[in-house]
């Protein structure tokens, strides 16, 4: 119950139901209000930096120069140079698809799969529910760092492994938001309607009880994704994440560490673009839920 | 109450039953071979063969789980892969160190947050509450290695006033480890002090809009005593419990934190474990953080309940 206190901030309050006028509303809501507007437009930039990344980027990830190492910022480095002389600016630009791919793609596999379970989970009821949702509590028992770490310390840290790592953690929260939410609905009289006219089950989960989903659904993955860029870059920073020489922001923040006295910009760029993205992200997300909200 | 307790109590049994099994088969089952994974690819045949002898892994895997958990539940938590060290003076000890830069971080963040959390939230949508809760939006947005790495650049490279490696030796009393526990516990406190504060609003703004205010306003007492009298009381409840949830999020938290600060805790352990593959320490490790996170919630829920009276005497 206390952590329901908790969690109350994240999917509940959301109004059920979605229309496409709703939507349209949400997102003049969003840029109507300055911080959300701050949050959103930050997000593009970046998402734009992972699409347009290497035509901006002038180096490329692990172009050594020998002959510049640990150099200040300047208008031939941006950002500086690292200890082993690669050009920050790069980096952290050519970071931004990894980020993007990783988090993004993990978000996204953990929406997908969370909606999907917790919907038939959910409309179904029964012991099948009750046997989903019994187990996702006791992933949910382990702190998400530490079943993150288990995992990575088990299949070995790599790529793929942080992927799969993202999809195991988020999923059980997703569904849960879902399920919330199915049986806020499910005693409607609408959906008795459907099943009275003898609609198929893809349909009544797929048109009838998402659209109800979907408001909740998307605060949820907004705040997803910017828990799992911060998991990615924790990992990264832990040293079990992507590995290098890849410019992960994480990586590169642990790899500047010993060197933030002779080049504190090495650390400060990537740290920065961290803490920038996932701020964009939470301004954004917190509007999204107060435009949906409403 | 009574029968709270015990459901509650067995509810927590069976969470960290379920759970012990998810460790075992994320430890045991998911790598395949457990004794390559130690011992590493070039490792000969004999090598294998007398620890996989020493770990028991010929054994069916639910013969496996049923005896390390028993095992771990008598307290014989084994020998470290890596150093051979016995698990659990280690653990003990780790456990021991983070629990006290949990209690300071604590005591550090818990009345800030309550104090700024209440200013939010009576001032709701004024612009200390607008400073205050994208300070905090901005702050949760902050890992805890960049606000760590840049306090470390400030205080220890820049002025000097505090020591960047915080790796505290073992048996130093509180006292003399002090100026090593200041900055990880700033950080961890950073990390903290949004998530309390926005709870704290959330509660304050709900009560006011409560019709028990109004009515109070309404009979002629003053703001000040309606805010003390009433509001705080109700909306501080949610916050009194969040104190016990903070320790047990702290408790994985910190994994980051110590490992930023080098200090010797159980989170520090933990990525120790992971770097030296060392399965049995890691998996000793992970219990205990279990283990506290649950018990950090059951106390959680027993606060709740027992100052809630709708469910004390319900």
């Amino acid at each position: 119950m206390a952590l329901d206190t908790v969690e109350r901030g994240i999917g509940s309050g959301v109004a059920t139901g979605g229309t496409p006028g709703g939507w349209r509303r949400a997102l003049r809501a969003i840029w109507g209000r300055p911080t959300s507007a701050v949050g959103a437009a930050i997000v593009l930039l970046f998402a734009a930096l992972a699409l347009a990344g290497p035509l901006i980027a002038p180096y490329r990830a692990t172009d050594q120069i020998a002959s510049a190492r640990r150099q200040p910022p300047s208008a031939a480095h941006l950002f500086g140079t690292d200890r082993l002389g690669r050009d920050v600016f790069s980096r952290v630009v050519l970071g931004t698809r990894d980020i993007f791919a990783l988090a993004g793609l993990g978000t996204l596999v953990a929406v997908l799969l969370g909606t999907g379970v917790g919907l038939i989970a959910a409309y179904w009821g029964g012991w099948p529910e009750e046997l989903t949702f019994r187990s996702f509590d006791a992933l949910l028992a382990i702190p998400a760092l530490l079943l993150a770490l288990l995992l990575l310390g088990t299949v070995g840290p790599s790529r793929q492994s942080v992927l799969l790592v993202i999809v195991i953690v988020y999923t059980p929260i997703v569904a849960r938001v879902v399920r919330s939410v199915v049986l806020a609905v499910k005693p409607r009289g609408f959906i008795e309607a459907a099943r009275m006219r003898g609609e198929a089950l893809g349909y009544i989960l797929g048109r009838e009880i998402l659209p109800a989903v979907l408001p909740a659904l998307a605060v949820e993955a907004a705040l997803r994704f910017s828990y799992a860029i911060f998991l990615v870059a924790s990992l990264g920073f832990l040293g079990v994440g992507v590995q290098p020489p890849a410019p992960d922001w994480g990586l590169m923040v642990l790899e500047a560490r010993n060197d933030v006295a002779l080049a504190p910009w090495s650390l400060y760029f990537p740290a920065g673009a961290i803490a920038l993205l996932v701020v964009g992200v939470n301004l954004f997300a917190d509007g999204l839920r107060r435009a949906l909200q409403a | 109450m009574a029968r709270y307790i015990v459901r509650r109590l067995g509810f927590l049994l069976l969470t960290l039953l379920l759970t012990s099994a998810l460790i075992f088969v994320i430890t045991r089952l998911l790598p395949g071979d457990v004794a390559r994974v130690i011992l590493g690819r070039e490792a000969s045949e004999q090598a294998l063969t007398a620890l996989r002898e020493e770990l028991g892994l010929n054994r069916p895997a639910v013969v496996q789980y049923a005896s390390w958990l028993g095992d771990f539940v008598r307290g014989d938590w084994g020998r470290s892969y890596s150093t051979r060290l016995p698990i659990r003076e280690v653990v003990l000890e780790r456990l021991g160190n983070s629990l006290r830069l949990a209690g300071l971080t604590l005591l550090i963040a818990v009345p800030l947050a309550v104090a700024l959390g209440v200013i939010a939230g009576l001032r709701e949508e004024c612009p200390a509450d607008q400073v205050i809760s994208i300070g905090a939006l901005a702050v949760v947005g902050l890992p805890e290695f960049v606000t760590g790495l840049v306090l470390i650049d400030l205080f220890a490279f820049r002025l000097r006033w505090l020591p960047a490696n915080s790796s505290v030796a073992p048996d130093t009393s509180l006292f003399a480890a002090l100026p090593q526990l200041i900055l990880p516990a700033l950080t961890a406190t950073l990390v903290l002090l949004a998530y309390i504060i926005r709870l704290t609003r959330a509660g304050v703004i709900e009560e006011l809009r409560q019709d028990y205010v109004r009515t109070a306003a309404l009979k002629g007492l003053p703001r000040a005593t309606v805010i003390v009298r009433h509001v705080l009381r109700n909306a501080l409840l949610p916050t009194v419990t969040v104190i016990a949830i903070s320790l047990g999020w702290l408790i994985s938290g910190l994994i980051v934190v110590e490992n930023v600060f080098n200090y010797p805790g159980l989170g520090r352990l933990l990525t120790f474990a992971i770097d030296r593959r060392d399965l049995p320490l890691l998996q000793a490790v992970s219990m205990i953080t279990v283990l506290i996170f649950a018990l950090a919630n059951l106390a959680a829920d027993l606060i709740y309940a027992l100052l809630n009276p709708r469910i004390r005497l319900g």
